[in-house]
């Protein structure tokens, strides 16, 4: 069995974001990076196929993006993954979901991957579309937003997230994708010795101009901080003053401090 | 401007949110005609044409066969735009849809901004305007972002949609009811919730110890529960409990709309959070900018005295 990992490295979302000089994207600078973390629930459930099946499947992982993405795909080598390809694209961000989604269907299609995980969105633009264009590129049976997920003798059985806590099982036949919700399983810390293995996993790397030259559907006309809408108080300063006043206000304003 | 509007029908019922995609297509300054993959019993009141499939046939889950229909509808009817609630329905069917007709798919609007789709980017710390740049295009819409202006009115025009065959690739095998809740969080009158800005799970107690001096219950929000800090018993939020206390107090809590969705009913809201931008802070009454694990364990020591 072959299996594909798609994964995206995005900054840290507890980060204070401001718009880049060309007011397209974010600026990057003071930004810590990380692997996307709907991805590490995908890296993990392929990881526990792999261990399901007696470590006979190769697991590769992709990613597209500048050179700092290698730093995720390396933690996703260090969590099992056999092998990488890194599609080194500087300029990723300017790409919409169709042409992102375009290059990995480029590179999978020759590949004939019997399935594929990817993260049911990213944390950074959260369009949720890519991973459901590539199965569609593919021609493959895809489901979304997984928070459970058995293999059995070629068919796989998943649980989708519905809105209200309810869940909807569906079975699907490979090849297929899959796109992973949080809370899907629990992504393991890689180890100081799988991490010195990662080491010396093969990572190819390739070219945007290697893939597809498709134009892209989308276009980001300006990002922004959203406008305030007036909001509440804002209490900021000595947390002993901070405390005093909170105390002031919960008294006036509610009943619930007497 | 024609917009096609994807309706949801789930468990036998039609769904509210249908109702916000007319109240977008009047936004768009759209005319608009609906397709809807459920029963004669459970038809939305639409004054305008709809396009019925049988759910008892092509599923209320099957999104290779709805594609087709919807594909089907978008023959029939040449809209500009498609457009979905974005929910577990739209974001898994409205691509498989954009690429049958190779559109641009703008996902998850909130508003609409001369004449671009203002989208979230990074938990709502930015906004993006975005344009289509193919002749058709695919939308999904934030649930209660366009809310419908009035009771929903009018009788459908029905026009029924078949296919010549049902075999799929995705076999759809029942539903599983939400876990049972050991804490029923709608009945609180004080909730103090952690979030991910607690910083780890033996942080929580000092959390917790604030919901017991305020006489409240512990709350928390997704990444908190999925980390196993805390049990899902406790989650506020879209897929947790939906709650209306007297008092919120969000700790360390960024302010995902999966969050707010579950507790911006609230009466009085409170956010602690060390970041000042964090989206929490525009539905909150008050932000306290600080360290959640200095800030709480010496608020709670001033309640308890």
């Amino acid at each position: 069995m072959k299996i594909l990992v798609c994964i995206k490295q995005v900054p840290d979302m507890e980060s204070r974001f401001r718009p880049n000089g060309e007011k397209t994207w974010y600026d990057e600078s003071d930004l810590a990076f990380r692997m996307n973390e709907y991805d590490e629930y995908a890296v993990e459930q392929a990881v526990q196929l792999k261990e399901q099946l007696g470590g006979e499947p190769e697991i590769t992982v992709l990613s597209i993006g500048p050179e700092r993405t290698v730093e995720a795909i390396k933690k996703a080598l260090a969590m099992g993954g056999d092998r990488a390809v890194h599609i080194r694209d500087d300029r990723y961000y300017q790409k919409d979901p169709w042409q992102i989604a375009s290059m990995i269907a480029s590179y999978a299609k020759g590949e004939a991957f019997d399935l594929i995980f990817t993260g049911m969105q990213s944390q950074d633009r959260g369009s949720a579309q890519v991973g459901v264009i590539v199965a569609e590129l593919l021609g493959l049976s895809c489901a979304t937003t997984l928070v459970g997920f058995s293999y059995d003798g070629g068919t796989i059985t998943v649980k989708r997230e519905l809105e209200g806590g309810i869940k909807g099982v569906a079975k699907l036949k490979l090849p297929a994708l899959v796109t992973c919700q949080l809370g899907l399983n629990t992504p393991r810390y890689p180890t100081l010795p799988n991490i010195m293995k990662a080491k010396k996993k093969e990572i190819a790397s390739l070219t945007p101009a290697e893939l597809s030259g498709e134009a892209e559907l989308t276009a980001t006309a300006a990002i922004y901080p959203p406008a305030k809408k007036g909001g509440g108080l804002v209490l900021e300063g000595d947390i002993g003053v901070q405390v005093d006043r909170l105390m002031g206000i919960l008294k006036e304003k509610t009943a619930v401090l007497r | 401007m024609k917009a096609l509007l994807i309706g949801e029908y789930r468990q036998g019922k039609l769904l509210d949110t249908t109702y916000e995609l007319k109240a977008f297509a009047d936004r768009l300054g759209a005319d608009s005609v609906m397709l809807l993959v459920g029963s004669d019993t459970e038809l939305p009141k639409y004054a305008g044409k709809l396009y019925l499939a049988d759910a008892a046939k092509y599923g209320e889950y099957n999104p290779d066969l709805h594609k087709q229909l919807v594909l089907q509808a978008v023959e029939k009817e040449n809209p500009d735009c498609i457009v979905f609630v974005h929910s577990s329905y739209g974001w898994d069917l409205a691509p498989r849809v954009a690429v049958a007709l190779k559109a641009g798919q703008v996902s998850e609007i909130v508003a609409l901004n001369e004449g671009a789709y203002e989208v979230n980017a990074c938990n709502a710390k930015l906004r993006r305007t975005v344009t289509p740049r193919s002749g058709r295009c695919v939308l999904t819409i934030q649930a209660g972002a366009f809310s419908p202006s009035g009771e929903p009115q009018g009788t459908p025009q029905l026009e029924r949609l078949e296919l010549s065959g049902t075999a799929s690739a995705i076999e759809f095998v029942g539903y599983e009811a939400a876990e049972q809740k050991g804490v029923d969080l709608s009945k609180a009158e004080v909730i103090v919730s952690a979030g991910r800005g607690v910083g780890k799970k033996d942080n929580v107690p000092v959390i917790a110890a604030l919901a017991s001096a305020l006489g409240g219950e512990l709350g928390a929000s997704r990444p908190v529960v999925d980390a196993g800090w805390v049990d899902h018993s406790h989650q506020v939020g879209t897929t947790g409990q939906t709650v209306s206390p007297k008092l919120y107090v969000a700790c360390g809590i960024s302010g995902a709309i999966q969050h707010l969705a579950g507790m911006k009913k609230a009466d009085f809201i409170v956010a602690i959070n060390k970041d000042k931008d964090a989206p929490i802070g525009e539905i909150a009454d008050v932000l306290v900018v600080a360290d959640v694990m200095q800030f709480v364990p010496a608020f709670t020591a001033k309640c308890a005295r």
